[in-house]
């Protein structure tokens, strides 16, 4: 499976990112710079962690308006597999990918810890590898992190099963509606989420639970 | 021609910052505050001299980039 990490300016878990996916998919990712207009063919595109332009006028909103993005919107159109983690997933929700907004932590601190997801969706090209109703450990770091909809927006993610994890009852960090921790566009080929799977790959990370959200793609793409 | 843009959490959309502003407040002995909602100035230097075509100009970039209409509202006020 080919894989692309687009880097920005601020970027910091690129490193992490680009390490586990050449862990479990064998191939090593392509790093793009975000001013580069065109990616590479690849089957999955991923927006790394960070603080993108140092959350200059809100998180991810000058990032999203970067070159790359423009062709990331046109190959996730396209229905190439889009990936943002944390920064990426602000990213992906300013760049108008995928819905609402995520804003400050309800409790106005930076969150950097351990909680538990919840896999509420097993049948996406991200979760295939889980069970739903698995509960997964996953490691969050962030200060915006409080993800917002409208009514109706909410309605349609939930009915859709577009929610693909939830924070486990009593470990919402950061009062992200309905403990939503990720999110699917309408195709289902574009996930954002809050946790680090990337942080979950290998023993010495302590778990491997992240692992399966990468072989789920790898599964998906081979299929 | 000078535009000047403010940008504001819309009704409804929690503000845990403004939250925070009025707690602060309220520890300084501030009394009688019903709410405080934070939002941003952004000042614009603009080439533009008319100044319909320049509260146009900046209407767009409010929907392109200054606000999040999903959580924000913008006003756009012509200086001159």
């Amino acid at each position: 499976m080919r894989s692309a990490v687009v880097l920005f300016p601020g970027s910091n878990r690129d490193h992490d990112m680009v390490k586990a996916l050449y862990d479990v998919t064998g191939f090593r990712p392509t790093v793009v710079w975000h001013q580069d207009a065109t990616l590479p063919d690849v089957d999955l595109i991923v927006l790394p962690g960070g603080f993108s332009y140092g959350d200059y006028l809100r998180c991810g909103a000058i990032a999203a308006r970067s070159p790359a993005m423009l062709d990331v919107a046109r190959k996730a159109k396209a229905g190439v597999r889009v990936l943002g983690v944390c920064n990426g997933f602000q990213i992906l929700t300013e760049a108008g990918l995928l819905p609402g907004a995520l804003m400050r932590n309800a409790h106005l601190r930076f969150v950097c810890k351990e909680v538990k997801l919840e896999v509420t969706n097993d049948d996406t090209d991200f979760t295939r590898a889980y069970r739903k109703g698995q509960v997964i450990r996953c490691p969050v770091a962030h200060h915006d992190g409080n993800y917002f909809a409208d009514p109706e927006t909410l309605a349609r993610l939930e009915g859709d099963g577009r929610v693909a994890f939830r924070y486990a009852e009593g470990t919402n960090p950061n009062g992200s509606i309905n403990d939503i921790a990720g999110i699917l566009n309408e195709a289902g080929n574009v996930l954002g989420m809050m946790p680090h799977p990337e942080n979950l790959i290998e023993a010495l990370h302590g778990g491997l639970d992240g692992r399966g959200l990468f072989e789920s793609v790898v599964r998906t793409i081979a299929a | 021609m000078q535009v000047r843009v403010t940008i504001t959490l819309k009704a409804g959309v929690l503000d845990p910052q403004g939250k925070a502003i009025e707690g602060a407040l309220r520890g300084l002995g501030f009394a009688g505050i019903d709410g405080a909602r934070q939002g941003k100035i952004v000042d614009l230097a603009l080439a533009e001299t008319d100044p319909a075509r320049a509260r146009a100009a900046v209407a767009e970039m409010c929907e392109k980039l200054l606000a999040n209409t999903v959580i924000e509202n913008y006003d756009i006020d012509v200086l001159g």
